[in-house]
């Protein structure tokens, strides 16, 4: 599993730039949660639509369920994004990141019929950017650059 | 020491290859960097425009009333909708009410009203005394009253409340501490004065009369028998109604020039086109009583006894009923007063066709239009009123340095033109199409920097309803600083002051309507004319 990493230099760059990135945005999005007191996901959830929205509104009236969901949400972007920029446990957080990411496509889908308090900045029909950097991160996972770059090389490349 | 690891394992990864696993840890010092960067900028653009603006930081705490010491026995006067509602606000409602906010939480865990209910501070009271011309409203309230637990079917009772056919036999009762009056505003005045006059404490529904002549003798009866007066404009409680105050007084707006308040509503319900209760009947309704202070005597009328509103014998419709509710908020903001002047126009536009009535088409307007002046203050204070669109348009507050956008949140936007702002627009520390000040209830710190996520969730009420799961109904709040009052001997925040300039103000109003004039406020005679 962890033998082919044959990619050109391009290749090898252009994905860990990508991998970066991601963990860039997941980082920034939990630090920011994490930096503000007033943050509670409790807007969003109230906002959900589509095939879970009882789900995610139940979510949001469970005071202590909204405080745990609140918790792991900050602290999964928070290590989600660290692990994807530096390297460690990289299939983890790339998985880890995909599920959070389902989770958030899943709460707004991007279908037909419905619209959400914040307007969205772009046109939107089923695909939308969570699912775009979900499958990103699929892509990600699939190609394990942290074998060449990231702290996972001296964990996992021991002979 | 991956050198170490690296020669001692006759590894072909030469130095400069393994360096490439470190290759993206700097992008985390990068990261560190611009986090700190972007929060500095903020914190800067905040604390400057902090000291700027001059307003106190934090959401308002309120302090938990003492409920201990006497309890007050209450007697409640009109149990229809409102009297519901504010018995409910009291901590009494009927076993079947209760029941079935139960039943909706067990299938719909969102739904918080039992919930809420049950949060509901008790107030140390008790309803000792029911008067309503209904029979079958009187005997719900009998039966709120004798539930004092807050339980559903089935639960325990507590002592009855008596029920009194006319009012003035509650008040002679010695058993009544003080009255809830949710009787239709023709009745506001009597039942206040005879109440003060018997020593019973007054919470009333707004609007406070019916006619201008009612407010003058209401106002000195309270004020010679020293009762404790609480006026049902609940919006006093209201948190973002605080801190606007706190940002006119801070001159935030600069000179105030125009103030724009409104009511929209759109349904049958909000143009009081009620339903008719199918029990009420001749027998079951003391219909002379209801008319008793009337002019002119009408046969008897299920349509006008439930949709008193909409005539001019029992009430003064959205002036009274619902320009009160405006005024009194602005009032409790700029604390103008009375108006030199008042117009007011309007009329049956949407609710005209017999099909919405039974026998009689409304007389009140659905559409109205008031402009109060104030010249001595520099500012004019205009009120439009639609019963036949829902348009949410708040209250807004207009001076030369900025304005202020009011409804459950608060914002403040500095005014492209403002002269105090200038030097800060042109800097480019305030952005006029951006905030300066936002106030979000519910929120731990208030700044002027709220995310555009967190403005929209507000806007449509999601923060402010379910934070922290709880929410504050304000009639209760309204209702409990009365209590806290007569027991401490205080004023209210909606006393019998601030009443008589919601009384005469609107007054104005109607009479300004009614006689198609512009009518004038005589302030040294205490006259209109």
């Amino acid at each position: 599993m962890m033998k082919n990493t044959n990619y050109s230099t391009w290749q090898l760059w252009s994905l860990v730039i990508l991998r970066v990135a991601i963990g860039w945005h997941f980082l920034y999005e939990g630090i920011t949660k994490l930096l503000n007191p007033d943050w509670s996901s409790l807007g969003y959830m109230m906002d959900s639509k589509g095939w879970f929205e009882g789900l995610f509104h139940s979510i949001a009236g469970n005071a202590a369920l909204l405080n745990v969901m609140d918790f792991m949400n900050i602290w999964g972007l928070i290590l989600i994004g660290a692990g994807l920029i530096i390297g460690l446990l990289t299939r983890v957080a790339a998985i880890s990141g995909i599920v959070l990411l389902a989770f958030y496509y899943l709460s707004h889908p991007a279908i037909i019929g419905v619209t959400y308090a914040i307007p969205s900045e772009g046109s939107y029909l089923w695909v939308n950017k969570n699912l775009i950097e979900l499958l990103t991160l699929w892509v990600i996972m699939l190609f394990p650059t942290w074998k060449t770059v990231g702290l996972d090389r001296y964990i996992f490349n021991k002979k | 020491m991956a050198e170490k690891e690296n020669s001692a394992k006759g590894n072909d990864m030469n130095r400069r290859d393994l360096l490439k696993g470190l290759a993206t840890v700097p992008v985390l010092g990068a990261f560190a960097y611009g986090t700190w960067r972007k929060r500095r900028q903020d914190h800067i653009r905040n604390h400057r425009l902090a000291k700027e603006l001059n307003m106190s930081s934090g959401s308002i705490d309120y302090t938990p009333f003492q409920h201990d010491g006497q309890t007050i026995r209450l007697g409640i006067i009109g149990f229809g909708i409102r009297g519901t509602q504010l018995m409910k606000a009291a901590g009494f409602a009927t076993p079947q009410s209760i029941q079935e906010w139960k039943n909706a939480a067990a299938l719909d865990s969102r739904n918080k009203r039992y919930e809420d209910f049950l949060q509901q501070d008790d107030l140390n009271v008790q309803v000792t005394g029911i008067c309503d011309l209904f029979d079958t409203h009187a005997e719900r309230a009998m039966a709120a009253a004798a539930n004092p637990g807050r339980e559903g079917i089935g639960g325990s009772k507590g002592i009855a409340a008596k029920r009194y056919a006319t009012y003035t036999e509650m008040l002679a009762s010695d058993e009544i501490d003080a009255v809830i009056i949710a009787a239709p505003d023709h009745w506001h005045a009597r039942i206040t004065i005879d109440a003060a006059r018997a020593g019973k404490h007054v919470y009333c529904e707004k609007g406070l009369t019916r006619t201008l002549e009612e407010v003058y003798a209401l106002r000195d009866a309270v004020k010679e028998s020293g009762i404790v007066f609480q006026l049902g404009h609940q919006g006093r409680q209201t948190e973002s109604y605080i801190k606007a105050k706190e940002a006119v007084d801070k001159n935030l707006l600069g000179k105030i020039n125009l103030v724009e308040v409104c009511t929209n509503r759109n349904s049958p319900n909000g143009a009081w086109v009620y339903d008719i209760h199918p029990d009420a009947n001749e027998k079951s309704v003391d219909w002379t009583q209801f008319e008793e202070p009337c002019e002119m005597k009408h046969p008897w009328s299920p349509e006008r006894f439930f949709r008193w509103r909409c005539w001019w014998d029992y009430g003064t419709g959205l002036s009274g009923d619902l320009l009160t509710h405006e005024y009194d908020a602005v009032n409790q903001i700029l604390g103008m007063g009375i108006p030199e002047s008042a117009v007011s126009s309007g009329g049956v536009y949407f609710y005209k066709e017999k099909e919405h009535y039974v026998n009689e088409i409304r007389e009140v307007p659905d559409i109205w239009n008031t402009v109060l002046e104030y010249p001595h203050l520099d500012f004019t204070l205009m009120y439009s009123a639609s019963l036949a669109n829902n348009k949410d348009r708040g209250k807004m507050i207009m001076g030369h340095d900025g304005s202020m956008e009011l409804g459950n949140s608060l914002q403040v936007y500095a005014c492209r033109e403002s002269t105090r702002y200038k030097e800060q627009i042109e800097s480019g520390l305030i952005d006029p199409s951006l905030p300066i000040y936002t106030y979000i209830p519910g929120r731990k710190n208030v700044d002027s920097v709220a995310t555009a996520t967190e403005q929209y969730f507000a806007s449509r009420g999601l923060l402010y309803t379910y934070r922290g799961g709880r929410r504050v109904d304000t009639t209760h709040l309204h209702i409990a600083e009365w209590i806290d009052a007569i027991r401490e001997g205080k004023q209210p925040s909606c006393n019998i002051d601030q009443s008589f300039e919601e009384g005469i103000s609107a007054g104005m109003a109607t009479k300004a309507y009614r006689e198609n004039r512009t009518v004038f406020w005589d302030k040294d005679n205490e006259q209109v004319i």
